[in-house]
């Protein structure tokens, strides 16, 4: 059977790794792909059709199958925690969550406050360190939080630290490591398997190679 | 945002309408028929139950309890599956009747959700248990009644995955030999995080021979070929014990006929934690979620006093259904139009309709303020108006 599969990628940050690395496993995409505006891309070649979405929202459309597969940073899996098949580390787009604020500490209050666009991890890991603390969910430009004095603290992905360095801020901890992940919907991992089986294969096969070569 | 009206639905509960009713019961009526033609008896068990019994035996999750207290201060939940009341009424009830039995039912359950207030907090199952059977028999039984009971309601592309719990416990702890070590994977199985499995085997001190062994796990899903990579993997006598049943489940399926629609997948956890042996989930082509699932349970009734091996399944009717294309269309209804002053002609005739079967509605004409738009809700009208016969409004 030569099915279709449906993946949906993030755009933004990954989306080009994501790209590269797809046609390095040998899927023919057209060469207008990054240009393109279009929210769905077909490549009937490669035997895919791609869905273009917010990152955040990628294992979404793999949990409720509109997507067979997709690209999600670990990031977004840890904040979403969706039923989806975690299958294979893709390496690219390598960074980390970490708490950060301004140096030096922070004055004895009941709760101090956290800003994040990471909600749920950053209260997990406050709770597993048995700190009591208010959660403000913010949508982008994290930094700008301790600075005004919104919160004490913030809790989000660092991958150079530069905006952490030009706003004055430091990195306080380290929570987790995080790459981009391919995932897959539970349903078409059975219903798909042989073609998901070979992308992921493949995929593997070139990530391994790329290893041995470092 | 405008505040919720006092009429609003606590999140996650749903109200069905006419056509949508009419199509859910008609599916429902034909998985009912099929279940019953293969001799399994409905029966029905109360919405609440104790907190203590079928709470705790349930698999579901305790957060997404609904939880109430009754006058004596106890907790009571609502149903969050059938199984475990099942399992209490074969155990109090059904006490003296012997095994095996066949039961099936068609309910509600309930299961409260944190996230996206829109998902189904109440839904419809229905399903079978086999109690009493520990055989092979008895697994095939189960997955060619599922077979069966999908086929019949008219979805022809279907997939259905086949796995054994206990196969995967036996391989873990052949490997690992200890429980908590074991448990770390388990639980990266059972949150479907396999780079968290993967890399985790390559930390764990082992011989490269082991390492590959449990890596290998992941990769066990296919034909019936399955069984024999399984069976390189383990020289544990109840794993192979477990493989053996796999494979005679299989010719068991090809004489039911049912073989073609299965894989093996050894990959295959359920969040319900009552089950022990094979596990199972069928899958309909564009729908993201299991249309239905089941497993062995050969511990749960344990709990309640009344050992037994059982298995069964239950269909998930809201997935079901979008996996069908039919249409139901509503019964067509007739409507007698009347003044009072011929109310028992009215009353005559209905009654004479009715008793063909046909779906009449009577109207009292002064009820009605816009005749037309009324009428279009009708296949036909009877008019029974004035005190001459046979005189038409329209």
């Amino acid at each position: 059977m030569n099915t279709t599969l449906t993946m949906a990628m993030p755009k933004g940050r990954i989306f080009e790794e994501a790209v590269d690395l797809l046609r390095q496993a040998g899927y023919p995409l057209p060469p207008e792909f990054e240009e393109s505006r279009k929210l769905i891309i077909d490549a009937p070649e490669a035997g895919l059709r791609f869905i273009l979405a917010k990152p955040m929202d990628v294992p979404t459309y793999v949990e409720h199958g509109v997507a067979d597969i997709g690209i999600a940073g670990k990031d977004v899996m840890l904040e979403e925690e969706r039923d989806v098949y975690e299958v294979l580390d893709l390496k690219i787009s390598s960074c980390y969550l970490a708490v950060a604020g301004l140096p030096g500490g922070i004055d004895q209050k009941a709760a101090p406050k956290i800003a994040s666009k990471y909600p749920n991890v950053a209260s997990h890991y406050f709770r597993e360190q048995g700190q009591q603390v208010e959660v403000i969910k913010l949508n982008g430009s994290i930094e700008l939080a301790p600075l005004i004095g919104l919160a004490d603290r913030i809790v989000d992905i660092v991958s150079t630290g530069r905006t952490l360095q030009e706003n004055g801020l430091v990195e306080l901890e380290k929570i987790a490591d995080i790459t981009s992940r391919l995932i897959v919907n539970p349903a078409s991992y059975r219903l798909h398997a042989s073609r998901i089986n070979e992308l992921v294969e493949r995929m593997r096969t070139l990530i391994e190679s790329k290893e041995d070569n470092q | 945002m405008p505040k919720p009206f006092v009429f609003e639905k606590p999140a996650g509960m749903r109200d069905t309408l006419p056509v949508f009713y009419q199509k859910n019961e008609d599916i429902k009526n034909t998985i009912k028929q099929e279940m019953q033609s293969w001799g399994y008896q409905f029966i029905q068990t109360p919405t609440l139950e104790y907190h203590d019994t079928v709470g705790e035996a349930s698999a579901i999750l305790d957060q997404q309890l609904f939880k109430l207290l009754d006058m004596e201060g106890k907790t009571l939940v609502l149903r969050p599956d059938m199984t475990a009341p099942i399992a209490r009424v074969v155990s109090s009830s059904m006490k003296h009747v012997a095994y095996p039995l066949r039961l099936a039912y068609s309910s509600s359950v309930f299961r409260a959700q944190q996230r996206e207030g829109g998902r189904p907090a109440e839904f419809e199952q229905v399903g079978i248990e086999l109690i009493g059977e520990g055989t092979a028999s008895a697994e095939a039984e189960t997955l060619a009644l599922m077979s069966e009971v999908i086929k019949k309601s008219g979805i022809s592309s279907f997939t259905v995955a086949v796995g054994h719990i206990g196969f995967v416990q036996e391989l873990l702890g052949d490997i690992l030999g200890n429980d908590n070590r074991a448990e770390e994977l388990l639980k990266y199985l059972n949150e479907k995080n396999y780079v968290g499995y993967t890399s985790h085997v390559k930390q764990l001190p082992l011989s490269s021979i082991d390492t590959k062994r449990l890596l290998k796990l992941l990769d066990l899903r296919g034909g019936i070929e399955v069984l024999d990579d399984a069976s390189a993997l383990t020289p544990n006598e109840k794993g192979q014990r477990a493989l053996e049943e796999l494979k005679s489940l299989y010719s068991l399926l090809e004489e039911y006929g049912a073989a073609h629609n299965i894989v093996f997948d050894f990959t295959l956890f359920s969040h319900m934690n009552y089950y022990t042996g094979i596990v199972f989930e069928a899958y309909a082509t564009g729908i993201g979620a299991p249309i239905a699932s089941g497993g062995r349970y050969d511990d749960l009734l344990n709990r309640f006093d009344r050992k037994a091996p059982a298995i069964g399944f239950a269909i998930r009717m809201d997935y079901f259904i979008e996996a069908l294309e039919t249409k139901s269309e509503l019964p067509k209804r007739q409507c007698i139009l009347y003044t009072p002053e011929r109310r028992k002609e009215a009353l005559q005739l209905a009654k004479e309709k009715r008793s063909e079967g046909v779906h009449v509605v009577m109207q009292d004409l002064a009820g009605v303020k816009n005749v037309d738009e009324f009428s279009k809700r009708f296949d036909a009208i009877h008019y029974l108006i004035g005190r001459t016969q046979g005189e038409d409004l329209s």
